[in-house]
């Protein structure tokens, strides 16, 4: 071998769509230096479902399903979103109570959603324990989910005018097994004697100490701070240009939280603080999660105060939008008329458009309804925030290690269902 | 932090101590996994599993060809064909559920007049080929007489909130 070595620099490399890091579907084309990132270029597009264009074929409520599966660890705020902007089409107001039940179940599904994504940023950056603890909690507000929507995830919940049904008075128990004795069943089962409000008041009082365990685990931690501290800077401008919002923005130092800037359903009536990061760094938007958690936990506890003492109706009485209950549709003509078109043609939303917004967990969650005065919308979009933060990670990510750029996607908290669609 | 207090905590691993204390605790500490065959978690009354269609205590089936739950599923996974029958009543000749395009958000059980169709709280099953992905009628009328103990005890438990 005469002659001078060729020099090879830079190199391509692939990371995803498997690989566990990715967060689901996420393929990157990283050109590195070395171990790092010159540039990286985010694929997109491995979970696109249409959801959009198929909404438009569909009568608004048939949507409400195909809400869930977008953000599927959130599932109940991009309900939320959509439902309100059908409601703010019709022009409807649903009762008190149902607003009372979207706002806790809309903290619940915070809390979920920050667990879910604790587990796996902590898990992608190599602790394994705290996985299992933050699951071990998710398990409950699942049952929360399931209690009430009879389903674990998708829940299809929300719907224009109120809620699906009311909260049960009875949590489902525990059947015996030959595995489990008497006190292990009894102790299985202690929580779940009263309704679904002990549930989750018992819930709420068990939870902040949970936090604190993960916190012990994570925040002095050495390996995490040196995983976390300065990773991915996003100072204040630059997330306010690069369109972030939720704890991505707040983890910047930019107090914006929609609850309080322009409060829906009853979040004006709540007392919760907004927390905001310092450095705009990893580290700062792990705390900033870590503080909302709290925050929604109490949340959580205020409206299962107002509930307890405030029975009433979840539902509008409008039969042209919801329909009548079951024996009233059995013994009753008109009302079954109004059940046979409710289900067959649905209901008509007067023309006009409106974007409506709501906090979910990753950001500012909006639908964009066009509606044509037809009973299916002329056009639904949907701004999910995980997008603008993905668009970010070039940025975010460059200058960094190889590792680096998986503690930033983990970061961003990124869900392929809302960013394909 | 004084520089003794933070000479101690560097190379002491006090904060890491703290944390396999925590995950020491619950290495003693009775586990809180399901051994799932044998145990299994709570289902609410509310569930949504698979489908069955269920007949009046007299052996009639209920489902009279309505198509409402056909008209209100998002997915288009349910076909109906209806015909007369010979005693002049209208029936469901075919009522198939695609499974794999269901999407289990309960439509059509809120939209059924009669409580036929429903879903029930059965979790666990499986298909052994892509055909067999789509219920007929008969498999879901098996469905519903080998299960309404248990769905007509959910629907009378949660009776008061439909």
């Amino acid at each position: 071998m005469n002659g001078p070595m060729t020099e090879i620099r830079n190199y391509t490399m692939n990371f995803g769509p498997q690989h566990p890091a990715a967060h689901g579907v996420l393929r990157v084309i990283m050109e590195m230096d070395g171990e790092v990132i010159e540039r990286l270029d985010p694929h997109i597009g491995l979970l696109h479902r249409a959801t959009e264009k198929l909404a438009e074929s569909k009568p608004y409520n048939h949507s409400i399903g195909y809400m869930d599966r977008l953000d599927y660890v959130s599932m109940m705020c991009n309900e939320h979103a959509y439902v309100l902007a059908i409601e703010s089409l019709l022009g409807v107001v649903p009762p008190i109570r149902a607003q009372y039940i979207r706002v806790m179940f809309d903290e619940i599904t915070r809390i979920r959603n920050h667990l879910m994504w604790l587990g796996a940023h902590a898990l992608d950056i190599g602790a394994m324990a705290v996985f299992l603890y933050a699951f071990r909690e998710r398990e409950d507000l699942m049952d929360c989910y399931e209690a009430v929507s009879g389903a674990r995830m998708h829940a299809t919940y929300y719907r224009p005018g109120g809620v699906y049904r009311d909260l049960p008075d009875k949590m489902p128990l525990y059947q015996r097994n030959d595995r489990e004795g008497d006190k292990g069943l009894a102790a299985r089962n202690e929580d779940r004697s009263g309704s679904l409000l002990d549930f989750i008041e018992v819930f709420t009082e068990r939870f902040p100490a949970c936090v604190d365990e993960y916190e012990t685990l994570l925040t002095d931690n050495r390996i995490w701070k040196q995983r976390t501290v300065d990773i991915g800077i996003v100072t204040p401008e630059q997330a306010l240009q690069l369109g972030f919002t939720g704890p991505m923005l707040r983890g910047s130092g930019v107090e914006w939280d929609l609850r309080k800037k322009q409060p829906y359903e009853v979040y004006d009536r709540m007392s919760f603080d907004i927390p905001v990061g310092v450095t705009g760094d990893t580290y700062d938007r792990y705390l900033v999660r870590m503080e909302e958690m709290r925050q929604s936990n109490r949340i959580v506890c205020q409206c299962v105060d107002w509930l307890r003492s405030n029975p009433g109706s979840v539902m509008l009485d409008d039969y042209k939008l919801s329909p009548p209950p079951r024996e009233e549709m059995k013994e009753d003509m008109e009302s079954l008329i109004h059940h046979f078109k409710l289900f067959t043609e649905g209901y008509s939303v007067p023309p006009g458009q409106v974007y409506s917004a709501i906090e979910a967990p990753k950001g500012e969650f909006g639908i964009f309804l066009v509606s044509d005065g037809a009973n299916k919308p002329y056009r639904v979009k949907i701004r999910a925030p995980g997008f603008p933060h993905l668009a970010a990670l070039d940025e975010m990510s460059r200058g960094h290690m190889l590792t680096d750029m998986v503690a930033i996607i983990g970061t961003q908290d990124v869900v392929f269902g809302e960013i394909d669609r | 932090m004084s520089v003794i207090k933070k000479f101690v905590n560097t190379w002491g691993l006090t904060e890491l101590a703290r944390g396999l204390g925590v995950t020491g605790r619950y290495f003693f500490k009775k586990k809180f996994t399901i051994q799932y065959p044998e145990e299994k978690t709570p289902k609410s009354p509310r569930f949504r599993g698979l489908h069955a269609l269920r007949r009046y205590p007299n052996g009639e089936e209920r489902c009279i060809g309505c198509k409402l739950c056909e008209a209100v599923c998002p997915a288009l996974a349910i076909t109906i064909d209806s015909e007369e029958r010979e005693d002049g009543t209208r029936r469901t000749t075919r009522y198939d559920i695609d499974l794999f395009k269901c999407i289990y958000c309960g439509f059509c059980e809120e939209a059924c007049p009669v409580d036929s169709i429903v879903l029930t709280d059965i979790d666990e099953y499986h298909f052994e080929s892509g055909e067999t992905g789509v219920v007929t009628k008969i498999d879901l009328l098996n469905l519903g007489d080998r299960y309404e103990a248990q769905i007509a005890s959910a629907r009378q438990q949660d009776s008061a909130y439909r």
